[in-house]
């Protein structure tokens, strides 16, 4: 039987609670303790997401192309077809009370709104635009051998290090 | 069998993978869809700083790390032994725009013309590969998520802030593909 730990963290974990709901950090993350390995079950998930994004070309700059120039309607039914099967989802999860595998009731946190979604959101577009690929595809690529998206993955990460840096600083 | 796998495979399918991964990571173990935040566990994990942004305990997000590391290993066993011989059909007007601008080799997912390691040095390859990827991941993070944590988990729990971000996606990424990038495609 797994135990369970009231919530007293050893290190202290983030309180600022803006900083979480803001990124989609797990607010109401799990006290059950796991062993490292136990993280596998999300690996084997990610790697039938990297054969999905590859196969149906999503990770393609060309894609992103046609998205943005209207001129296919691949991406839109891709994303759409998605939002369709997670609202779907959700709605059952919600509907039957469904407890995650190890018994807890799953908590959805909500996110609140701040400029950051739009100013934010406006430039990662304008630069989803020219590298034709968001975060998670910048994985898929490298793991495809396109070698050189690993100067654009660490631009991006060096960008994430910017925000935080600045964050204090920048309109929410 | 497997001359049917190598086939592009369709949006119905991908949409349909794609949107169970966020019952997958609820029920397995209560986590919220998002690949961005990965960039913020490897800031705090790697480069901390003095950034009070990312001090905080990654390693319970280790999963997210986890994750995204699944993503690159199943993208490197697709293109080595499900990749299509064939070059990308794409529609044709993107096709004749893009070779308007030069761009004709479709036979990777990439344009061999832009991403390539010997134009890395020019101007448009810094454009493309530095301030691009900059953009993407500054930008996702102060959007507070990404294609994968507004559009689809967003959307899919009804989040209308989510929606915002989303439309603002969009509105960029359409800004760029029209005004912007035509400039940049020919620099």
């Amino acid at each position: 039987m797994e135990k369970t730990i009231n919530k007293t963290p050893a290190v202290e974990t983030n309180t600022d609670f803006e900083v979480r709901s803001l990124d989609t950090m797990c607010v109401n993350e799990s006290q059950v303790e796991r062993p490292w390995w136990d993280n596998l079950k999300y690996s084997a998930w990610g790697v039938l997401f990297g054969i999905v994004f590859f196969k149906a070309e999503i990770i393609s700059w060309f894609r992103i192309q046609e998205m943005f120039r209207f001129e296919s309607f691949h991406m839109y039914g891709v994303i759409g077809t998605a939002v369709v099967v997670g609202l779907i989802s959700v709605q059952l999860i919600k509907r039957f009370n469904i407890k995650t595998v190890q018994g807890e009731a799953v908590v959805i946190p909500n996110k609140t709104f701040n400029k950051g979604q739009v100013y934010g959101g406006l430039l990662f577009g304008l630069g989803w635009a020219i590298t034709g690929a968001c975060p998670g595809p910048l994985f898929a690529q490298i793991g495809a051998g396109y070698s050189v998206i690993i100067v654009t993955f660490l631009s991006a990460w060096a960008g994430t290090w910017v925000y935080g840096y600045f964050r204090d600083k920048l309109p929410h | 069998m497997l001359e049917t796998l190598k086939q592009p495979w369709p949006w119905y399918l991908a949409g349909a993978l794609i949107g169970l991964t966020v019952p997958y990571l609820l029920l397995v173990g209560n986590k919220t869809f998002g690949i961005s935040s990965s960039l913020r566990h490897l800031c705090a994990a790697c480069i901390p700083g003095d950034v009070k942004f990312f001090k905080y305990d990654w390693k319970k997000e280790a999963w997210n790390l986890f994750f995204v590391g699944g993503i690159a290993v199943g993208a490197f066993l697709a293109a080595t032994f499900l990749s299509d011989p064939n070059p990308i059909v794409l529609a044709e007007g993107t096709q004749e725009y893009l070779a308007s601008k030069g761009i004709t080799d479709t036979s990777h997912l990439l344009p061999a013309e832009i991403f390539s390691w010997e134009q890395l040095f020019t101007l448009r390859g810094l454009i493309f590969f530095v301030v691009g990827g900059f953009m993407v991941g500054f930008g996702t993070r102060y959007a507070g998520g990404c294609t994968s944590g507004h559009a689809i988990m967003g959307l899919s729990s009804l989040q209308w802030p989510s929606l915002a971000a989303t439309v603002m996606f969009m509105v960029g990424g359409i800004l760029m593909t029209w005004f912007i990038l035509p400039y940049l495609l020919t620099l």
